[in-house]
């Protein structure tokens, strides 16, 4: 709507600014405010006698003599173990997001290239299958899982993420495919390619940005999935989301605040810059499903 | 593609959501007919010079031989489903029975552990869904206003609530709000109140869980509506504007319509996703007072004593038809269209 004929009056320009400023605050300052209590002591951040202490650090320079301390994020690094929780998270996210990718290409593939009714089906399945809440789905693994006894470990994690995945990355797939033209494809068949070598050597250099896109989506969900790992991973093997939960503390255990503050602000921070530099794609992927209605 | 080829494709995903989506939806099924094995009781007589005395004990070893010949569980039917952690049947007719009125039966039944979590879940969804809505299009059409500059950082911004995990969203707001944050400590100075805390009282911590996730979801809605609003057609808003139209009446009777598919899209995914709320739960540690479906299921499987999955499973089972309520209207809708199409 920025064209000569649409003069905003002033009063709306400064709501519309104001309103967005205060938007922009409720939205971020949480996150800044965490980071910036990271670096003091407990007494500050979670201040009994005045919550201005948390600016001022007055129980951060009594205790350490300085005004920044890293002792949370020391403490749970490395008393915490949160180092173990991060490779974890690499270990599950790397495996889920490129074996997530690779067999979801090869259906969604499949998908917009077949013409018949069993591939409409297919979407719809997968669509229903989407809108499963993750924690009914941990409530049918478990049983089996302990009978098989293959719970606890992270290769099982892994595929059960992997199959989670499938339905949303197969729809955003799906919709990547459609705008690649078919007379692509069948030219390469015509010149005697088989089905797989069009897939690979034709379709694939031309899909990039959707699988690009497909890829953050799946590195979101097995980066921040709380439901599965906490509940199919033993303590050992506890991924960041889980572990972080573990450092809250239950009737039975203290827990340690600041090990629980630090640790998010360390899960967070590369999300963040993550998301910082691929924002276009994050932003294409939402709307790909939806601008088709 | 011939189906041959479709097949060999379209097998890996084929197989691993089969194996891993819909195995365990029938898992939780076979499951939820099932119930835990009573303990095996047996009689010890004890004999001590003062006479003898018969006591019950529980025998471990038959216990642990039934539970080793029959993992599952003893069958149950439907008896999990009508029992007092669910549907309560039996304790709906008594309640009927002795209330005096509609409202004191209300009352009694939203006491029940699976009625107060459904009707926690149908608030939170009936509120959160259309403020999310809102909000997400009000923000949209604001920074739609904007330089074209500026819109990429503000965007950014305006995401950040949405790609952390629910768990680290509610608990960095949780911190904020707590007695000792900055958020409740300002609240206790401005309503006067040193000892006002919102874990404390129900209808405060369920206003923390609804605004939270009002604050997670409308990015969300943001994104999409935002998307739209770059493809509404220029030559019909300058037309209206030629002709008068304020802003208010251009946003109601050209931008809406255009973008109506669109809206419902995102009411539908926010409802899916909102039904499932758990993790602000855990986040701002609001099990006393706020309890949805998918903590119940939580619940039952970190038991420490026995994990129960009959009970879990039968959760799950009516979550799942929960969802299916929902879903319902957009398939009918697809089945006739593919119809009409055919």
């Amino acid at each position: 709507m920025e064209n000569g004929l649409d003069k905003q009056s002033n009063i709306l320009k400064i709501f519309n600014t104001t309103f967005i400023v205060f938007w922009l605050l409720i939205a971020c300052f949480p996150f800044i405010w965490t980071f910036w209590g990271s670096f003091k002591v407990r007494a500050d951040f979670f201040s009994r006698a005045d919550w201005w202490y948390a600016i001022t650090a007055f129980n951060t320079l009594i205790e350490t003599g300085k005004s920044f301390t890293i002792q949370a994020y020391s403490g749970a690094w490395f008393e915490g173990e949160f180092w173990k929780a991060s490779r974890n998270t690499v270990i599950v996210t790397v495996s889920v997001v490129s074996i997530s990718l690779f067999l979801g290409t090869l259906g969604a593939y499949a998908l917009s290239r077949s013409t018949k009714n069993y591939a409409f089906w297919i979407l719809i399945v997968a669509l229903i299958f989407r809108a499963m809440p993750h924690i009914t789905l941990v409530s049918g693994y478990l049983f089996p899982f302990f009978q098989l006894q293959i719970w606890g470990i992270l290769p099982t994690t892994i595929v059960v993420l992997i199959a989670i995945n499938q339905p949303f990355t197969l729809w955003l797939l799906y919709s990547f495919f459609k705008t690649v033209p078919k007379e692509l494809d069948e030219s390469a068949l015509i010149d005697g390619c088989s089905y797989f070598q069009t897939f690979r050597h034709i379709i694939m250099p031309v899909m990039w940005p959707g699988v690009i896109t497909a890829g953050l989506f799946s590195l979101m969900l097995a980066y921040n999935d709380f439901t599965v790992t906490a509940l199919l991973l033993n303590q050992e093997n506890h991924t960041m989301v889980p572990k972080i939960q573990s450092y809250l503390g239950t009737n039975q255990h203290e827990g340690n605040l600041m090990w629980a503050v630090s640790s998010v602000v360390s899960a967070t921070a590369p999300l963040f810059l993550l998301i910082m530099f691929f924002q276009k794609q994050v932003i294409s992927g939402l709307t790909a499903g939806a601008v088709k209605g | 593609m011939p189906n041959k080829s479709f097949f060999w494709f379209f097998l890996p995903t084929g197989l691993a959501m089969m194996l891993f989506i819909g195995l365990p939806i029938i898992s939780a099924g076979t499951q939820s007919f099932y119930a835990q094995h009573d303990q095996v009781l047996k009689e010890v007589k004890k004999c001590d010079p003062f006479g003898c005395k018969i006591s019950v004990q529980i025998d471990q070893e038959a216990s642990s031989k039934i539970r080793e010949e029959k993992p599952l569980g003893k069958f149950n039917g439907f008896g999990t489903y009508i029992d007092r952690n669910h549907l309560a049947f039996d304790e709906l007719s008594e309640l009927w029975g002795e209330s005096n009125s509609t409202g004191e039966f209300v009352g009694k039944v939203t006491n029940l552990p699976f009625y107060k979590a459904l009707i926690f879940t149908l608030t939170y969804c009936i509120i959160v869904t259309p403020c999310v809505l809102l909000l997400g299009f009000i923000i949209a059409l604001s920074l739609n206003a904007v330089a074209r500059k500026i819109r990429g950082p503000l965007i950014f911004g305006t995401i950040l609530p949405m790609i952390v995990t629910p768990l680290v969203g509610s608990l960095v707001l949780f911190w904020m709000v707590d007695a000792e944050g900055i958020i409740g400590a300002n609240l206790q100075i401005l309503m006067n109140d040193p000892y006002l805390s919102v874990k404390s009282s129900k209808y405060l911590t369920w206003i923390t869980i609804i605004i939270y996730g009002i604050w997670h979801h409308s990015p969300f809605a943001f994104v999409v509506f935002y998307a739209a609003l770059q493809t509404v057609p220029q030559e019909p808003l300058e037309a209206s504007i030629i002709d008068g139209a304020s802003r208010f009446q251009r946003v109601k009777h050209i931008i809406l319509p255009h973008i109506y598919p669109v809206v419902t899209f995102v009411a539908l995914i926010s409802l899916m996703d909102n039904f499932r709320v758990f993790e602000p739960i855990i986040g701002f540690s609001a099990q006393g007072s706020a309890q949805s479906l998918s903590w119940l299921i939580y619940d039952n499987l970190v038991n420490e004593e026995v994990i129960l999955f009959g009970s879990a499973a039968a959760t799950s089972i009516m979550t799942i038809i929960g969802i299916a309520i929902i879903l319902a209207p957009v398939l009918i809708r697809t089945w006739r269209e593919f119809r009409t199409v055919r």
